[in-house]
């Protein structure tokens, strides 16, 4: 049974192959998984009843307004109740959603269901973008919108055309293998988003201090596209989702190709640098982790406050650190950065927007987490 | 009936002598309840109104993709307002309004029961207003969470915040007080043989209203007091990293949430069910139905709040509980729909502007009812939550569900609050250009949910363009088409097409409709004679000739 729907849905899916997951405009993302398949045709027949429903309804009611109506001479009948049409108009409906209700519950249990998943991936909401970690492997990446600000702000240049996956691109998206059970984890750095794939029936929160899983297999390779789906502040439009279905031996040159890399990029934490180096890496890590709230120019926005001479950026060190660390009302904490990443972020900060400051080796932060 | 409107009269008259204050003491100081309803229809016109043009505001951003108008925390902050002011400003104090004028004049009292407090309950209506919109200039702005107001976003905010949280704190206080005068006033001040089963449908949803308002206003109003605390004074109800839970609050929140929504459909049932059997010569279809089915809507209103966090990551029983409980609530939704159209069924119709509105009601309320019914089954939800498809859903049940009903009520009730018939053509083509723009604007709405489109955004990807600029063409042209209304109401009340005898429609036989047009200031002073009541009561059929 469970093979024969996975070939109708492959069959399905190649007929729509022509039309990619984002051209989607009056009805749900051709499904790549069995459980959006199940929902899909879930709503096709609850859409069937309703309009079944809808139709015997409207045309009563149509029937009463244009044929009972006094302009036509037509005299009232003054009856005003009848129990067996009360009864029955209570109890037909109620069996109607029995019926509804049955199937709809099979899909609720299989949806809920991540046991046995071959790999789990950990997905992070943050203000505003999303952290993939693959557990298994040991390497993770951040996946940010790759559009273009001058495409968003079409209002100050003119004429800028927006390409067809406008908003809908990252830097890095997510690479999964294909056919095989995915479990993804959700939590989130700083307030709630929500991780929502429609071409693979999933949605699910990410909460901070909580984690949360769901699951997928993807049943064919190719790119598909989703948005944070939990209003999470300014950028909320601004956090997409992409997934990249491959074979598993792409999968696996992925990976390899993956933990070199994030070996190559390990610190070493004891490691003693230069301000001039610490500042350079430091841009780095604020442009990937700070720029979206306190500003290009550190100048701050709306509950994030500037950096510019502030007694943040120009005061002790270990209470910037501490900041950083633990967070204080709208900045969340970062922990989750290395040591290296804080140190360098920290002193391009005190060393930036015309400050002139101490400088931070990753060594303390390392004994300042302790 | 000749002889009580006379007799009104001469009542009318003698209390001109000692009428009470006039100019403004006589509205800051109101105490009748005649007064103290227009004052909250006016009040809920103009927050409609600033609501509206914050809705507009959103929608003339999504005309195309791109950032035209707002920058993104902007958008933010008018969706959350739009959100807050509709649902407290305009919606809740509209049929409040509604049942300070009416209940009384139905019910055959002289006044609401606590008339003081009345005055009360209304003048904190200004300020909370104020309040949020002060938020607006506020450094950081207003708050732009949602008008969920979910944590920690909303521990993120600026103070625009703390001032929307306080507003809230008054809203709720009001709502509170209202409630209790109207449970009191529908209790206790009937007339002589107007039992509970026999009063009109319209106390009856004012009623049950009034219940759900009492028992859950105080649970907001913990909500975000524990969101204040959380900002400001180191708890940790909500904070994850001081150990506290983000969705605690969403359960909070939609315990009392899900109940306000019905707070906001079930006094327009009641109008409803006052229109339809006016203007179709018949009595209301399965009166005692319709009681048990406001009754069984209420209480489950208690029981389905989880529907609204599908995606949280609720454990398998939980969502299948609340999947279960949600569409159940359908049965009795559907009972109303069928005895609206069992009212209609073999009537002698007219289609007078309040008719229009009620049955604008039904048809758009039934496929609202449709897309909850979607939206209930819980994985299609997974799809769905966060979409437009939500905001559609929504829309038809408080747009064309609860305004609907409000211009009907306008339309139904405004000769005998102006004394004065309103522009019969106008009024048609108020409720024609609202009905047809209404659709436009909010139809696309379920496409762009199905085809995944997140709400609260503030740009879209391309494939969402279309729809988008139609959704926002039908915006404009429906909010336009609300100063007709405006116009229409004004006119009336300066004189209309002419004056207004005490029962302009054929079909009515409830108490309002016994005195004189317009309504006295003072009404049923004495309780109307039982006679009168039971005429009233047989005419609905809720008393035959042999009892």
């Amino acid at each position: 049974m469970r093979a024969s729907r996975t070939t109708a849905v492959l069959a399905c899916a190649s007929a729509l192959r022509s039309a990619t997951a984002a051209d989607s405009r009056i009805s749900f993302q051709p499904p790549q998984t069995l459980i959006a398949q199940d929902i899909s045709d879930l709503h096709t027949w609850i859409m069937i009843v309703i309009v079944v429903i809808f139709v015997a309804v409207f045309s009563v009611m149509f029937y009463a307004i244009f044929r009972h109506r006094k302009s036509l001479g037509h005299k009232a009948l003054p009856f005003h109740e009848n129990t067996t049409v009360e009864v029955l108009w209570t109890v037909i409906p109620a069996l109607i959603l029995a019926v509804m209700a049955w199937p709809a519950a099979k899909v609720v249990l299989a949806q809920k269901d991540s046991r046995g998943a071959t790999i789990t991936i950990k997905a992070t909401g943050y203000q505003w973008f999303w952290g993939y970690d693959y557990v298994d492997y040991g390497f993770g990446y951040k996946s940010k919108l790759a559009t273009p600000r001058k495409e968003i702000d079409n209002y100050q240049t003119a004429g800028s055309a927006k390409n067809p996956n406008y908003l809908l691109e990252v830097d890095e998206p997510l690479v999964v293998p294909v056919g095989q059970k995915v479990r993804i984890l959700t939590t989130s750095n700083d307030v709630i988003h929500s991780w929502a794939m429609p071409a693979f029936g999933v949605k699910q929160d990410a909460i901070p201090g909580f984690i949360r899983d769901t699951w997928f297999k993807a049943e064919r390779e190719g790119t598909f596209r989703g948005q944070c789906s939990e209003l999470c502040g300014q950028d909320h439009g601004f956090m997409p989702i992409v997934v990249k279905v491959v074979s598993a031996a792409k999968f696996q040159d992925y990976v390899s190709q993956k933990q070199a890399s994030a070996k190559a990029m390990a610190d070493d934490p004891n490691k003693i640098w230069t301000r001039d180096d610490l500042v350079a890496r430091g841009k780095k890590v604020y442009e990937a982790n700070c720029l979206a709230c306190h500003q290009a120019t550190g100048m701050g926005t709306g509950p994030f406050p500037s950096l510019v001479n502030s007694k943040i950026t120009t005061g002790p060190v270990q209470a910037h650190l501490g900041i950083v660390l633990q967070g204080k009302n709208a900045m969340p904490a970062w922990p989750g950065l290395s040591d290296t990443e804080i140190a360098a972020v920290i002193t391009y900060e005190r060393n930036h927007f015309n400050h002139v400051g101490d400088l931070l080796q990753p060594k303390d932060v390392k004994l300042a987490r302790k | 009936m000749t002889a009580s409107t006379e007799t009104l009269h001469l009542q009318h008259a003698d209390h001109q002598a000692h009428a009470g204050a006039e100019g403004w003491r006589r509205w800051l100081c109101a105490t009748n309840h005649k007064d103290i309803g227009t004052l909250y229809l006016w009040f809920s016109f103009t927050m409609f109104v600033l609501g509206g043009v914050m809705a507009l505001g959103i929608r003339a951003e999504l005309f195309k993709p791109g950032l035209q108008f707002w920058q993104p925390e902007l958008f933010n902050q008018l969706t959350t307002l739009h959100g807050i002011i509709m649902v407290f400003g305009a919606i809740m104090p509209a049929f409040t309004g509604l049942a300070n004028w009416m209940l009384p004049l139905m019910l055959g009292a002289p006044d609401m029961a606590f008339a003081r407090m009345n005055n009360w309950s209304f003048w904190l209506l200004p300020p909370a207003a104020a309040l949020l919109v002060i938020s607006l200039f506020v450094p950081g702005g207003a708050p732009a969470g949602g008008w969920t107001l979910y944590p920690p976003l909303s521990i993120q905010a600026g103070m625009g915040m703390d001032l929307a949280i306080f507003a809230i704190h008054l809203l709720g206080l009001s709502s509170i007080m209202g409630s209790i005068n109207i449970v009191t006033t529908v209790l206790n001040m009937r007339a002589p043989g107007m039992t509970l089963l026999k009063m009109p449908m319209f106390a009856w949803t004012s009623l049950v209203t009034a219940y759900l308002l009492i028992a859950v206003a105080p649970v907001l109003a913990g909500a975000v007091t524990m969101l204040l605390t959380d900002r400001h004074f180191g708890t940790n109800f909500f904070k994850a990293a001081g150990g506290g839970d983000p969705v605690l609050f969403q359960h909070i929140f939609w315990f009392f949430g899900h109940p306000e929504v019905y707070i906001m459909a079930l006094p327009a049932f009641g109008i409803v069910s006052q229109i339809l059997p006016t203007f179709s010569r018949k009595p209301l279809f399965g009166y005692v139905s319709m009681v048990y089915a406001v009754c069984s809507i209420a209480i489950l209103s208690f029981m389905v709040w989880a529907h609204h966090m599908f995606a949280v990551g609720l454990p398998a029983t939980a969502q299948l509980f609340f999947m279960f409980m949600t569409m159940l609530i359908a049965v009795p939704t559907g009972v109303k729909v069928f005895n609206w159209i069992a009212t209609m069924w073999e009537g002698e119709m007219s289609f007078e502007t309040p008719m229009l509105f009620a049955i604008g009601f039904v048809c758009l309320f039934t496929v609202g009812g449709f897309s909850g019914l979607v939206l209930s089954i819980a994985p299609i939800d997974i799809q769905m939550t966060d979409t437009y498809y939500v905001v559609a859903h929504f829309h038809y049940v408080l747009v064309a569900g609860a305004l609907f009903s409000l211009f009907g009520a306008t339309y139904y009730w405004l000769p005998k609050w102006s004394g004065y018939m309103y522009n019969e053509r106008l009024g048609k083509l108020h409720f024609w250009w609202s009905m047809i723009w209404f659709n436009v604007t909010f139809f696309p709405m379920h496409f762009l949910g199905l085809a995944g489109m997140p709400r609260r955004i503030p740009d879209y990807p391309l494939q969402f363009t279309d729809f988008n600029s139609v959704a926002s063409i039908g915006a404009f042209c429906f909010g336009l088409g609300q100063l007709l209304f405006l116009y229409n109401v004004i006119s009336t009340i300066r004189g209309g097409v002419g004056k207004a005898p005490a029962k302009p429609w054929e079909g009515a036989h409830t108490l309002e409709w016994e005195v004189a047009s317009p309504a006295p200031h003072h009404t049923w002073e004495s309780p109307p004679d039982e006679a009168l009541v039971k005429k009233g009561l047989r005419a609905q059929s809720l008393e035959h000739d042999h009892e």
